[in-house]
């Protein structure tokens, strides 16, 4: 890290400059998923150039793909598919693993050795070969690949969640709390809970690259989100066919996917050590 | 190997099997109680209820799910993985050749990288904070952060688009000569390699650089011990077990990747096979695939977990 | 005789965390003559420690050294090369560590650990080596000398550690050694074994030494001269006799004053109505691990313990690490449900865990810990951390909830201003004292107070202290006072309890502390306190009864 650190009196941490284009790169994202319909130049459907696999034009920006759709566009659009699809997946896996994470620290015995053994025999299930399988026996829908995502990834973040949470369960401002004769509850959310909260959010990021690269590639080998709907990982399969010839169409779609992730790590990689600090 | 040594070994079996048996539990979940009626789904839409009851009685889905899944986990274990939906084979069969491959293909991988990334995420620890350094994390975050199609559509684009070097697709029916395997293998294990060896920089980077906070080390400085040796003999001997740890849990992306790369590259293993197997809806060959894929990927955790215990100094020297 | 080590206008810096540069060594001068031991003293943050690694030519990562020279030997480690600073080390200058455990290799055996100085500096043969290893390993009166270097670090004792780390440094038969804190990780009477050995090691050699401490009874049993350090700057040099008896130094004194505690004067109010049990504990019986067909844990780390405390009364519990103290606090409090036995308050059986006992009996018992800096949310300010229990307990909102907080904050002699603040923007006495608040809040009877002082600076604990004297003539409190530090037991309890591997061995009023415990371990213990004398240790060699002790060792 060389850039210098300057204070952020905002968030009251210091973010160097390769964090702040991290960051902006991720809202730049946020933003062209949430307003993707309005700024499309073209129906994202529609076959609007008599070549196919066009080049980068005044018209088209970014070319267009193997039915002369504009890739523009469809990227705009993929976007919506990509940043939303993981999105909702992370918060579930994250939600549901955390809580029950801490909800395992606090309380202990039996639940917790029960639930650590069960959910530690999940998180050894290879992430894409389990979403082939789920795919084969029930179909690709936005449903099933939410709820596949995030079953597939509750359990990794259950496992860090509860690291840090018995970490911070042993100090002694929780035994203090239970001494005075709190519940689970007050003790989860005022005494853990913020706590963690850092490491927690730093955690979330890097599932949600995982889940990116998941979902890309499910949808590369044509198991995602099916057409005529397309996701940046359904674009590059579509037009995959345009490789041997370097075509715009195949090419910025994985330029898109590799933006949002390495944009994600870099935010990562620059947060204040407090937040980025794993106890594992 | 003393007493303490062997019974936390032992413990790590016994977990690995119980694993096992909770992951065949959900492979079974996701593929017969997820679906609905298997057997209305063989049939199609159009089929009688008496071809549907008829099937189901043959195939045993009226039995309670988990009678089958003891059926099931038992044939597995025997040997019988039962028969192909689609061309009505053994799934024994079909696998087994395709499993050599695949083997074939991890293990190349596994050569190549595993002395790369050793002297990278060795050296880059020793060099910390350098230029050198912050190249290496620079490669290392982006490969982990793009997906393995891109680092595969690079390589194609690369070698075999523009320096024509190498042919996009790998048929290992038609070698002929080292040469020619050279040149079959290069590209999935040019990807491969790539993929896994990223992981594998930085885990053992971070397992260097753990070691070299320790008080030891700095007292081995204060001895006037060399940065050469300090690592050497001081940070390497007890970086060993979290470094070979970093290895085992690194070729398990292998797991992944391979998905990916069979794909592209149309070779005959048995991800490629599993994939196949997912567009013809063909349950048991999933199902069976599935299988080996978790099997190796919790060999792969019992190594490093053994290892890391080998490892340990305090146990060793009992 | 000439000076071996010279040191002027030393300057160093070191990075915070959040990258800025503070000076933390601000213009030392320091000379150590050859064959002189001084000792640098102050509480933490002194820069003690940054100053002795400076010998060696070493700044620990993010501190770096700016200006000054560091003479050693004829050598300015300051402005020679890497190279040559690789080359004193070790041979001309060593160091050994504050935590021996640590600074050893756990996969290499001790001896080849010992012997490495040697070997990088090429001094002699292996061979060699390996016989003046085991020549100073008889010189540190280490336990079978010929064999204890083929063990490995984890096989051996924390005190036996601590000396083989001396036998590491001696064996390049260095000019000067440095020892920064080299018994602070040990138990009293541990200590004493390792002291010994170093003093005799050095005056024998007649070798120049800094010695690093927070201890002062410690230091003025082997240095010849005190160098008093604060904020990185010299207070006070002088001789150990001169600054252990006259110090001129308004810190000094401070430090000085703080270690001897005016005794105890029994309040005459509580004597007059004679002794009233507020908690009794009787056959406790608990430990750790999961308890076995017998209803009892697998490891038991109390026995059969029974302890009165009468109300408005200390009772300090003293006793070395392991010995089950704070286990005690915490069967007490309900935190480790015990396996056996009961504790009865005023009269009243109580639940074992705390889910078994009522709110109001929660409330009466409360407990501190040790590190305010663990013992406080960080995440929580501080007028948060005090309203939480009378919320809890006492349903307080609003106004009255606010004025109570602040009347507390009075109460521990703290800024009304300083409720908004978070912990880590407080010092460590001042945590501590929003730690005592908190317990307080709940307008408890009885306080169980664990080491409550022990990671505070001297002077730092000297007024803490105080302030829960005047609390406990005040609100009639009854305290539970655990502690390893007997002259912090002294200061503030009337009666002492001795606890020795999870028995209590012995008990008996403060007074008779000094002058008759009986239980050879309470006199074994005890004996062992270092004294601030310039010839405790080795007026110790007369004692019979630690002479016996020692042979056993």
């Amino acid at each position: 890290m060389t850039s210098t650190a300057r204070r952020s009196p905002r968030f009251g941490f210091a973010v160097n400059a390769v964090g702040v284009i991290g960051a902006s790169i991720i809202l730049f994202w946020i933003l062209v998923a949430v307003f993707a319909p309005w700024i499309s130049p073209y129906p994202v459907g529609k076959i609007v150039d008599f070549d196919y696999y066009g080049p980068i034009s005044s018209d088209f920006w970014l070319g267009t793909d193997y039915l002369g759709r504009d890739m523009f566009s469809r990227i705009l659009m993929g976007a919506r598919y990509t940043v939303g699809i993981s999105l909702a997946s992370v918060t579930i896996a994250c939600f549901v693993g955390v809580t029950l994470g801490m909800i395992a620290a606090v309380v202990g015995g039996w639940f917790d050795a029960v639930l650590s053994r069960f959910l530690d025999a999940l998180n050894s299930i290879p992430a894409l070969m389990f979403g082939l399988v789920v795919v084969a026996a029930v179909g690709s829908s936005l449903t099933v690949l939410i709820l596949t995502i995030a079953t597939l990834y509750a359990p990794g973040s259950y496992r860090f969640a509860r690291a840090l949470a018995v970490n911070v369960n042993a100090m002694d401002f929780v035994t203090v709390a239970r001494a005075r004769g709190e519940g689970i509850i007050y003790t989860i959310r005022e005494e853990i809970l913020p706590n963690i909260v850092g490491p927690v959010l730093a955690d979330f990021g890097l599932r949600f690259v995982f889940i990116v690269l998941l979902l890309s590639g499910l949808s590369f080998l044509g198991l995602g989100v099916q057409p005529p709907d397309a996701d940046w990982g359904a674009l590059v399969r579509e037009n995959i066919g345009g490789l041997s010839f370097g075509a715009p169409a195949v090419v910025f779609p994985s330029i898109a996917i590799a933006s949002l992730t390495i944009s994600v790590n870099m935010l990562i990689d620059n947060l204040p050590r407090r937040i980025r600090d794993r106890s594992e | 190997m003393n007493a303490v040594i062997a019974r936390l070994v032992l413990k790590r079996l016994g977990i690995m099997l119980l694993s096992l048996l909770i992951v065949a539990f959900a492979v079974f979940f996701a593929t017969e109680l997820l679906p609905g009626d298997v057997a209305q789904i063989l049939l199609g839409q159009a089929a009688t209820p008496e071809a549907v009851a008829g099937l189901r009685t043959a195939m045993h889905l009226d039995e309670p799910a988990f009678l089958r899944f003891l059926h099931w986990l038992f044939g597995l274990m025997s040997g019988d993985l039962g028969r192909s939906y689609a061309n009505d084979r053994e799934v024994a069969d079909l696998i087994s050749g395709r499993l050599a491959n695949s083997l074939e293909l991890a293990f190349v991988t596994t050569l190549f990288s595993v002395p790369i990334a050793l002297t990278l995420g060795i050296t880059s620890a020793m060099f910390r904070g350098s230029f050198y350094d912050r190249m290496v994390s620079v490669f290392t975050v982006t490969v982990i952060s793009i997906p393995e199609f891109m680092v595969a559509t690079l390589a194609v684009i690369i070698f075999a688009v523009y320096l024509r070097w190498l042919p996009a697709l790998s048929v290992a029916s038609e070698v002929h000569g080292i040469g020619e395997l050279l040149r079959i293998y290069a590209m999935p294990v040019i990807t491969l390699a790539f993929v896994v060896s990223a992981q594998m920089i930085r885990m053992t980077r971070a397992a260097v650089i753990d070691t070299l906070n320790t008080a030891y080390v700095e007292m081995a400085l204060l001895k006037g011990a060399s940065r050469r040796r300090i690592v050497l003999r001081h940070a390497l001997p007890n970086a060993l077990g979290p470094i070979v740890n970093a290895m085992a849990l690194s070729l398990s992306y292998l797991l992944g990747g391979v998905i990916i790369v069979e794909t592209i590259f149309n070779y005959p293993g048995v991800a490629k096979l599993m994939v196949d197997a997912v567009s013809t809806r063909d349950l048991p060959l999933i199902q069976s695939c599935a299988m080996i894929f978790c099997v190796s990927y919790l060999l792969l955790i019992l190594i490093a977990d053994v290892v890391a215990i080998m490892a340990n100094p305090r146990l060793r020297n009992q | 005789m000439g000076n071996v080590i010279e040191i002027r206008d030393l300057h160093v810096t070191a990075k915070t965390d959040s990258g800025r540069v503070v000076e933390i060594i601000r213009g030392v001068d320091l000379d150590v003559a050859d064959g002189e031991i001084v000792a640098l003293i102050g509480e933490s943050g002194s820069g003690k420690t940054t100053i002795a690694l400076t010998l060696l030519g070493y700044a620990r990562p993010g501190c770096s050294i700016v200006g000054g020279s560091v003479t050693v030997d004829g050598e300015d480690t300051v402005a020679i090369s890497e190279a040559e600073r690789r080359s004193l080390r070790g041979t001309r200058v060593a160091y050994v560590p504050q935590s021996a455990a640590a600074a050893f290799n756990p996969s290499k055996t001790i001896m080849d650990q010992v012997v490495e100085v040697a070997q990088i500096h090429d001094l002699m043969p292996m061979d060699a080596a390996r016989k003046k290893a085991v020549e100073l390993f008889r010189a540190l009166a280490l336990p079978e000398p010929e064999t204890i270097g083929a063990r490995y670090p984890h096989q051996v004792s924390g005190g036996q550690l601590q000396r083989l780390s001396a036998a590491m440094a001696l064996i390049g038969d260095p000019k000067v050694m440095v020892f920064d804190e080299p018994t602070t990780a040990l138990d009293v009477t541990t200590q004493i074994e390792v002291l010994r050995a170093f003093k005799a090691v050095m005056r024998e050699r007649g070798m120049a030494g800094i010695y690093v401490s927070h201890d002062l009874a410690v230091v003025a049993q082997i240095a010849d001269r005190i160098v008093v350090l604060k904020g990185g700057e010299v207070q006070e040099v002088g001789a150990t006799e001169a600054i252990v008896h006259r110090p001129s130094h308004s810190y000094t004194k401070a430090l000085i004053g703080a270690f001897h505690p005016r005794a105890r004067v029994p309040d005459p109010e509580a004597a007059a109505d004679g002794p009233q049990p507020i908690l009794k504990v009787s056959g406790v019986t608990a430990g750790y691990g999961g308890t076995g067909r017998d209803k009892m844990p697998k490891y038991v780390v109390l026995k059969n313990l029974d302890l009165t405390l009468e109300r408005g009364r200390s009772l300090g519990v003293i006793g070395e690490s392991g010995s089950g103290k704070s286990t005690l606090a915490r069967v007490i409090a309900g935190l480790l449900p015990a396996a056996k036995g009961s504790i009865e308050m005023d009269g009243v059986r109580l639940g074992q865990a705390t889910r078994d006992r009522s709110k109001e009996d929660l409330r009466k018992l409360q407990i501190v810990f040790q590190l305010a800096d663990t013992a406080l949310n960080p995440n929580k300010p501080v007028g948060a951390i005090l309203a939480r229990p009378l919320v809890f307990y006492h349903a307080m909102a609003g106004r009255e909830r606010d004025a109570e907080v602040d009347r507390l904050l009075d109460m521990v002699r703290l800024p009304r201003g300083l409720k908004h603040r978070l912990p880590s923007e407080l010092s460590g006495g001042q945590k501590q004292r929003v730690n005592f608040a908190r317990a307080l809040a709940a307008r408890p009877e009885l306080i169980l107070c664990d080491e409550i002082t022990s990671a505070l600076d001297t002077v730092v604990a000297a007024a803490v202290l105080d302030l829960l004297d005047e609390l406990q003539r005040e609100l009639g409190l009854t305290y539970m006072f655990i502690s390893h530090d007997l002259s912090t037991v002294e200061a503030i309890c009337d009666r002492v309890a001795v606890m020795y591997q999870g028995e209590k061995v012995e008990e008996m009023p403060t007074s008779r502390m000094k002058s008759g415990p009986e239980h050879p371990y309470s006199k074994l213990l005890i004996a062992s306190v270092p004294k601030l004398d310039t010839g405790w240790l080795d007026g110790l060699r007369d004692d019979p009864l630690m002479a016996a002790a020692m042979e056993g060792r």
